[in-house]
C-alpha cells in the first residue's frame, strides 16, 4: 500500500526526520489559511499516488496566501495520469542548495534492507542507475541488527556532505531507518533530500510504500489507506478478500491462484482479446465468494464475457460448479461465460454447466478462445 | 531418485491439528508420505489423523521420538516465523512452509538465521513439493503426476499443477514438482532447485516456471547458460501484468521498469531455454528437445 506524500512525512517527522512541517488543504481557501499561518513563500503540492505530478502541474509556488489560493484552485480537481487531485500539501518553501536521494528498500537478492543513496537526486533513481551507476550507492544492511553508526558513516561520505551536515545526516538516516522497520515498509525514500544555502539538511519530498502482509498488524496505517484514490471495486473485493486488479479490456477473468490467474489474463491476450481484470478468488471457491467476484467484474459495464478458470486440485469440481450455477442466478446484469473446471469429478462439473447454459471448455487455450469469440459476439472488440 | 523429499523422508506437520494442516497431512498420508509426527502446542499426548499420528507440543520433542527429519508448517502467519526458527532449532534440516501472508520483515531474520544454521526452507507461500510416486510434501494434488523424467521448479500454486497436469496427459512424468513460492523473501531460489535437479542422475529435463517481479528467473538463466546441461523448457507468467500492482503474490510486481515477463522470456532464451507462450505448449517444447 502506497503512502500519500503527507503520511509519509507524517511517520519520517515522528521519528526524528527534518522536514518542513506542511498543512493539508482540500479547498483554495483552506490553502491559503495554510499560507497564512505558514507565513511564507509556500509551495502547493498535489496528494496524488502516481508519479510526474511536478511536470503535470501538480506543484506549484506562491508568493502570497491569495497565490496560494489561487494556485491551490488551479490544481485542485486537475487529473494526473488518470487521478483527480482531491488533496494539497502546503508546505514552506525551501532554498535549495544541492538536492540528494536517500531510500531504503527491502532488496529480494540480498535479503537484507538496502540504503540506496545518490548524490544526484530529485530525479528518478532508477534512471540514474541506469545512466550513472557509480552515483548511486547500494548498501544492504546486516538483517538481524540493522543500520549501524559506521553504515550511516559510510551513506554521509559517498553522499560528500560537509561536517556539520554529516552531524545533521545521522538523525535524518536512523529517523528513516526507524520508520521503514516500524510500519514494515518495502519501501521508504527521501527525494529529495536537500542542502539549504544555510546548509541546513531538510527532506522536501516522501514516500512509503507499506507491505500489505504486515498491515494486519498496522491497523494505524491500515487507517491512512487513501480510498479516494482506489477503484471502488477494487475496495469492493478487499473486503470479500479477493484479490483483484482493474484493468481496461472487455474480458472478466475469475480464477483460483494468482500464478493461474495472470497466465489466463495473459492468455486471453493471445487469443486476441483483453482482460477486464486480475482476479485470485483463493481456495475453496464457495458460492458466496463466487457470486462476489461475479458481482465485481460485472461492475465494470465494459465486460462483455466471463472466462472461469478453476484448477480444483484437491476440491471437487461439482461442487464448484454447483457454487458458480447458484452464484449466477443471484446476478442483476449477466454475460456469456466460459467455464473451465479442471481437478477430481471434473466431468460432473461439465454436466452441471452445460445444463446451466454456460459455455465449457476442458483446455485453458479453449477456454481463452472461446471467451473472446463470445465477447466479440456480444458487442465487437475491446 | 528425485530431489528433497522421498521414501526415507520422515516429515513432522506443524499445525496438523488445524483446519488445513488436518486436510493436506490426510492427502499427504493417502499418498504415502511418511508422516511420522504432529505438533500443535498444548496437544502434546494426543493424536491426529484417526489415531495414525502422534502429536507433540514441541518440535524438540516430536525429533526426539520420532526421529522426524522434515518439517511442513501449516500454521497462520503471525506464528510461521517462530515455527520455522523452532523447527530449525530442533535440528530439522528441511522445512516447508506452506503459510501465506508472512511480512517480509519477519522473513528476514528467519531466512539468515536457517541459512546460518545450514537449514533448507522451501517457502513460505509455497505449494510444497512431491516426488512422484514417493511422497508429497504439502497441498499439490496428488493424482495430477505421473512418473517420469523431468524435474520442475515454479513460484506458484495452481500454475504449477496445471503445467503438471498438462506434462501428465501427453505422456510426459515427472521425477520431483516443487513451488518455491510467491513471496519477494524466500527459503530457496530457482538457483537452489535447479542446481539440484541438475545433480540428479534421474532428472533428465526441467521445467521452469516464473512470473513477474524480481530478477531470480534472469539470475537463473544465466545460471542454467553456465551449468545446466539437461534440456529445459520455461514459461514466464504477467505478460499482461499492468506496473507497479501486487499481482496476488507479494513478490508479483514489476517496479520501476524491472520485474517484466518480456525481460524474464528474453534472459531465458538468451540461455537457450525455450520459453512457451502457454502452458500446454511445454509438453511440445519438451518433446523438441528430444525428451521421451
Amino acid at each position: 500500500m502506497k503512502l500519500q506524500e503527507y503520511r509519509s512525512k507524517e511517520i519520517l517527522a515522528r521519528h526524528g526526520v527534518a522536514l518542513l512541517e506542511g498543512i493539508v488543504a482540500t479547498t483554495p481557501a483552506e490553502a491559503r489559511a495554510a499560507a497564512e499561518r505558514i507565513g511564507s513563500p509556500v509551495v502547493v503540492k498535489a496528494q496524488v499516488l502516481v508519479g510526474g505530478r511536478g511536470k503535470a502541474g501538480g506543484v506549484k509556488l506562491a508568493a502570497t496566501p491569495a497565490e496560494a489560493e489561487a494556485r491551490a484552485a488551479e490544481i485542485i480537481g486537475l487529473v494526473i495520469k488518470g487521478v483527480t487531485v482531491r488533496t494539497l500539501l502546503v508546505v514552506p518553501a525551501a532554498e535549495i542548495a544541492k538536492e540528494y536521494y536517500l531510500g531504503l528498500i527491502l532488496d529480494r537478492a540480498s535479503k537484507a534492507v538496502t540504503v540506496i543513496a545518490s548524490a544526484d537526486g530529485g530525479v528518478e533513481i532508477e534512471e540514474t542507475a541506469k545512466t550513472n551507476p557509480g552515483a548511486v550507492l547500494r548498501l544492504p544492511l546486516h538483517p538481524l541488527i540493522g543500520l549501524q553508526e559506521h553504515n550511516v558513516r559510510r551513506v554521509a561520505f559517498f553522499l560528500g556532505l560537509a561536517p556539520e551536515q554529516r552531524k545533521a545526516f545521522g538523525p535524518i538516516m536512523r529517523g528513516l531507518y526507524d520508520a521503514f522497520i516500524a510500519s514494515d515498509a518495502d519501501l521508504a525514500e527521501i527525494n529529495p533530500l536537500v542542502t539549504t544555502p544555510g546548509g541546513e539538511l531538510l527532506a522536501l519530498d516522501a514516500k512509503i510504500v507499506l507491505d500489505d502482509s504486515a498491515l494486519p498488524r498496522h491497523p494505524d496505517l491500515e487507517a491512512m489507506r487513501d480510498l479516494a484514490e482506489e477503484e471502488p471495486s477494487e475496495i469492493a473485493a478487499r473486503e470479500a478478500g479477493i484479490n483483484f486488479i482493474k484493468l481496461d479490456g472487455n474480458i472478466g477473468c475469475m480464477v483460483n491462484g494468482a500464478g493461474l490467474a495472470m497466465t489466463t489474463m495473459d492468455l486471453v491476450k493471445l487469443a486476441g482479446g483483453e482482460p477486464a481484470n486480475f482476479l485470485d478468488i483463493g481456495g475453496g471457491a464457495k458460492a458466496d465468494r463466487v457470486a462476489a467476484a461475479f458481482a465485481i467484474i460485472l461492475d465494470d459495464p465494459r465486460v462483455q464475457a466471463i472466462l472461469v478458470n478453476i484448477f480444483g486440485g484437491i476440491t471437487r469440481g461439482d461442487e464448484v460448479a454447483r457454487g458458480i450455477v447458484e452464484a449466477r442466478a443471484t446476478l442483476q446484469r449477466t454475460v456469456p461465460m466460459v467455464v473451465r473446471i479442471v481437478g477430481t469429478n471434473a466431468v460432473e462439473a461439465a454436466d452441471i454447466l452445460r445444463q446451466a447454459n454456460l459455455i465449457t471448455a476442458d483446455s485453458l487455450d479453449e477456454a481463452a478462445a472461446k471467451a473472446v469469440a463470445a465477447a466479440l459476439a456480444v458487442g465487437g472488440g475491446a | 531418485m528425485s530431489i528433497l523429499v522421498n521414501s526415507a523422508t520422515r516429515l513432522l506437520v506443524q499445525g496438523i491439528t488445524g483446519r488445513e494442516g488436518e486436510f493436506h497431512s490426510r492427502a499427504m498420508l493417502e499418498y504415502g508420505t511418511p508422516i511420522v509426527a504432529g505438533m500443535t502446542p498444548g496437544k502434546g499426548g494426543q493424536s491426529a489423523l484417526d489415531g495414525r499420528v502422534p502429536v507433540y507440543d514441541t518440535v524438540a520433542e516430536a525429533v526426539a521420538e520420532t526421529g522426524a527429519n522434515a518439517s511442513c508448517i501449516f500454521v497462520p502467519a503471525p506464528a510461521a516465523p517462530d515455527a520455522m526458527l523452532e523447527a530449525a532449532d530442533a535440528g530439522i534440516p528441511l522445512i516447508f512452509c506452506i503459510t501465506e501472508g508472512i511480512p517480509a520483515l519477519d522473513m528476514l531474520g528467519v531466512y539468515h538465521v536457517l541459512r546460518a544454521k545450514g537449514v533448507r526452507l522451501i517457502g513460505p507461500n509455497c505449494p510444497g513439493a512431491t516426488s512422484v510416486g514417493e511422497a508429497k510434501v504439502g497441498i499439490i494434488p496428488g493424482d495430477i503426476h505421473r512418473r517420469g523424467p523431468v524435474g520442475l521448479v515454479s513460484r506458484s500454486g495452481t500454475l504449477t499443477y496445471e503445467v503438471v497436469q498438462a506434462m501428465t496427459d501427453a505422456g510426459l512424468g515427472q521425477t520431483t514438482c516443487v513451488g518455491i513460492g510467491g513471496d519477494p523473501i524466500v527459503g530457496s531460489s530457482f538457483i537452489d532447485m535447479l542446481s539440484m535437479f541438475n545433480e540428479d542422475p534421474e532428472t533428465e529435463a526441467i521445467v521452469m516456471i516464473g512470473e513477474i517481479g524480481g530478477d531470480e528467473e534472469e539470475r537463473a538463466a544465466a545460471y542454467c547458460a553456465r551449468e545446466v546441461r539437461k534440456p529445459m523448457a520455461a514459461f514466464v507468467a504477467g505478460r499482461t501484468a499492468p506496473p507497479g500492482r501486487r499481482m496476488g503474490h507479494a513478490g508479483a510486481i514489476i517496479s520501476g521498469g524491472a520485474g517484466t515477463a518480456e525481460s524474464k522470456r528474453l534472459a531465458l532464451e538468451a540461455a537457450g531455454i525455450r520459453v512457451a507462450d502457454s502452458p500446454s505448449q511445454i509438453p511440445d517444447l519438451l518433446r523438441a528437445a528430444g525428451v521421451r
